[in-house]
């Protein structure tokens, strides 16, 4: 495996629920993150997207599969996980959540060195971080508490706190959803920025396709704890495939796909994954019979993603397709 | 035929830094079975306008010129005839409301409440209607019977949107409604809103960040800044082609899928929007405008027709035919 990747094969994480039920969070995901691109990770709410992010963290330990770093499995001894964490970076969901508000700008971004005993230069390290994540000049911001910031300076020191300990990769769970139009496209710029300048890989996980649109490499996208599609962003976001890719693409304003096609119902709970296709319940090519030729599988058979690197879909009439 | 009208609305907060002027006189039209939609930072006064039409500002809130609702001016009639109206003439559905529904009562409950307190049914018929009304909404009327708690995000957001619905207003006001909610679940909701303002005439003022959003369904657009309307217009106008630099900014920070140009380009706009309690003297938006002239930095721009009577643009450049974008 190639330096620095970050991969998951058939990686599930289970939760036990009351009553003897099992929450299926993530069921079984394929994903590689490599230095100097930038992943999106796009699905419903509930879908599995941070549960994902945090077995990727070694938050969550997988009930199933594996998790590799560079090649080496991700091991869970609390010093292995520690100088793995220095290598690998989470970003949270929510800036206002993520900062303690009694600390202050300069020790909520120092945290990270004390916690790695970095201790030479604390001051210049701080600096040098919250001025890469657009701070400047930082030391004004040194002694700001976060109620007297912006949301957007929030999630820059936020994301501040993440650079200071120079990572490879950074594991961002939807860096921008509670921010304002205008701070958005900074954020985004900036991760654009680290990926151009510095070589950093990035799994950034939304809801939003338009961010994966303007910054992402690759997209995968998720359904019910696993990934249904996965390619380049142009390819998959303009002739999407997978009949769930197809929806989602479909109801953004200004679609590539000319009818939108508005799924009926949510997203079915981790406990309950239908049996054979996961999608087949809320599946508009099954439900028109679109998918007739298909229609036993569709019943009987999860799919899983096939096809060359460009187009990996798990769907059986896609498959049949690209067999024809 | 006019249903919401506000002429010259003012609101002013006075607060520990002193007066803020959150709405700066805004001249606005909705006409029923029409959505008007409403875009802008966080900030610009989108909330306040809202509140101000059902007189829920606080009493800090100095607000002055007119709100018509139905030609009856909603900031001077009396208490009793307000109540009435909050439910069964305009009624809003809030920016977050999902997390406002009552922890302790099953929802059915929630949404029969309004409809026994305003509409003179038995418990029984308020009951009857809830359920009716989750279904309209797309819940299983069984629905009627979970807690909060037991609901997703956009579940509760479709109870909220029941509420609004029970006493049948003909205006309704969505701030935000969506803005929380994944793709699909917004999909859902923005097609049951605007299903509701085709079949049954009712004006809806729609109140997003996200210009895109409002393009794809409302009929005409206003964009906020600071206070005060600085673009109106076509909705998909105003986003394809806008004739005003914060409404161009605004836009192109959700780019169309597809588009090459805006591919590895995430679309912004440096800097906030100015505190209302300092605004900037001449054009409020000068600080980050990048096509600003001369004149800009000593006089305020009014809101005037250009291109024809249904664009109009509170910008010099734009007003002289000039490009908002470089
Ligand atoms: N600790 C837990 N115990 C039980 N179930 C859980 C737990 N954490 C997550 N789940 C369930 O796992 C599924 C995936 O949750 P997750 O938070 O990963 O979703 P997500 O895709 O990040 O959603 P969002 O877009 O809303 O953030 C959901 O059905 C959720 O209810
Ligand atoms: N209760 C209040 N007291 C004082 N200032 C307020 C109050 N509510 C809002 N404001 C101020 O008024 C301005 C407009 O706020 P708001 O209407 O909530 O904007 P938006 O909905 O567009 O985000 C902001 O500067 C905000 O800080
Ligand atoms: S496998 Fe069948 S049910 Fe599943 S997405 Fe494809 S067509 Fe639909
Ligand atoms: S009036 Fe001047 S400063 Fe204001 S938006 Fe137009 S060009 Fe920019
Ligand atoms: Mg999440
Ligand atoms: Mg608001």
């Amino acid at each position: 495996m190639a330096e620095g990747v970050l991969s998951a094969r058939g990686l599930r994480v289970e939760f036990g629920l009351p009553g003897g039920r099992v929450a299926r969070a993530v069921d079984g995901v394929d994903l590689d993150v490599a230095p100097g691109e930038i992943v999106a990770l796009a699905g419903e709410s509930g879908c599995g997207k941070t549960t994902l992010a945090r077995a990727l963290l070694g938050l969550e330990r997988p009930t199933g599969g594996s998790v590799s770093f560079g090649g080496e499995p991700l091991r869970f001894s609390s010093r292995a996980l520690k100088a793995y964490r220095r290598r690998v970076q989470l970003v949270l969901q929510d800036p206002t959540g993520a900062l303690n508000p009694r600390h202050t700008v300069y020790d909520a971004v120092a945290e990270g060195l004390r916690i790695h005993g970095i201790a030479d230069d604390e001051p210049g390290r701080v600096a040098e971080a919250l001025s890469r994540a657009g701070l400047r000049p930082p030391e004004q911001f040194f002694l700001a508490y976060p109620h007297e910031l912006s949301g957007g300076q929030r999630q820059r020191v936020v994301i501040a706190g993440a650079l200071v300990l120079e990572p490879d990769l950074l594991v961002a769970d939807e860096p921008v959803a509670s921010l304002d139009a205008s701070v958005r496209g900074e954020i985004l710029s900036l991760l654009l920025r680290f990926k151009e300048d510095a070589g950093l890989g990035a799994l950034v996980i939304t809801h939003d396709l338009g961010l994966a649109w303007s910054i992402a490499d690759r997209i995968a996208i998720m359904y019910l704890g696993r990934v249904v599609e996965q390619g380049p962003v142009e390819e998959v976001l303009t002739a999407p495939r997978h009949p769930y890719t197809r929806a989602l693409v479909s109801v953004l304003p200004d679609s590539p796909v000319a009818e939108p096609i508005v799924l009926a119902g949510e997203l079915p709970d981790a406990s309950r994954i239908p049996g054979g296709c996961r999608f087949r319940p809320r599946c508009p090519a099954y439900a028109s019979g679109e998918a007739a030729a298909v229609r036993e599988r569709c019943e009987g058979e999860d799919p899983v993603l096939a096809g060359p690197e460009s187009l990996r879909v798990a769907c059986h009439l896609v498959h049949a397709r690209m067999v024809a | 035929m006019t249903l919401l009208e506000f002429e010259d609305l003012r609101v002013t907060y006075t607060g520990s830094r002193g007066r803020i002027p959150a709405v700066r006189g805004v001249d606005l039209a909705v006409d029923a079975g029409e959505i008007l939609g409403i875009a802008g930072e966080s900030g610009c006064g989108k909330s306040t306008l809202a509140m101000a039409v059902l007189r829920l500002l606080p009493r800090s809130a100095e607000v002055t010129g007119r709100i018509l609702l139905d030609g009856e001016d909603l900031l001077t009639m009396g208490w009793g005839r307000l109540r009435a109206v909050r439910w069964t003439g305009a009624s809003i559905v809030f920016q977050g409301a999902m997390h406002s529904l009552n922890a302790v009562h099953r929802v059915g409950r929630q949404v029969a409440e309004p409809i026994l307190v305003h509409g003179e049914a038995s418990p029984a018929k308020a009951a009857a209607r809830a359920e009716e009304l989750l279904e309209r909404v797309g819940l299983p009327p069984s629905r009627a019977r979970s807690y909060p708690h037991e609901l997703s995000g956009g579940q509760r957001q479709r109870v909220m949107i029941a509420m609004a619905l029970a006493c049948d207003p003909d205006l309704i006001i969505a701030d935000e409604a969506t803005t929380a909610l994944d793709v699909m679940v917004q999909a859902q909701v923005l097609e049951l809103l605007t299903g509701l303002v085709a079949e049954r005439g009712v004006g809806m003022v729609m109140i997003s960040h996200d210009l895109s959003v409002l393009s794809a369904v409302c009929g005409t657009a206003a964009v906020m800044y600071a206070g005060r309307i600085v673009e109106r217009g076509p909705a998909h106008e105003v986003f394809a082609q806008a004739r005003h630099p914060y409404s161009a900014a605004l836009g192109a920070a959700f780019p169309v899928i597809g588009d090459p140009a805006s591919r590895g380009r995430p679309g912004g706009l440096a800097g906030d929007p100015p505190d209302p309690a300092r605004l900037p003297e001449g054009c409020s938006f000068r600080p980050r405008c990048a096509v600003a002239v001369e004149r800009c930095g000593s006089e305020s721009p009014e809101l005037v027709a250009v291109q024809g009577a249904e664009r109009s643009s509170a910008c010099f450049v734009a007003q002289e035919g000039g490009p908002v974008v470089l």
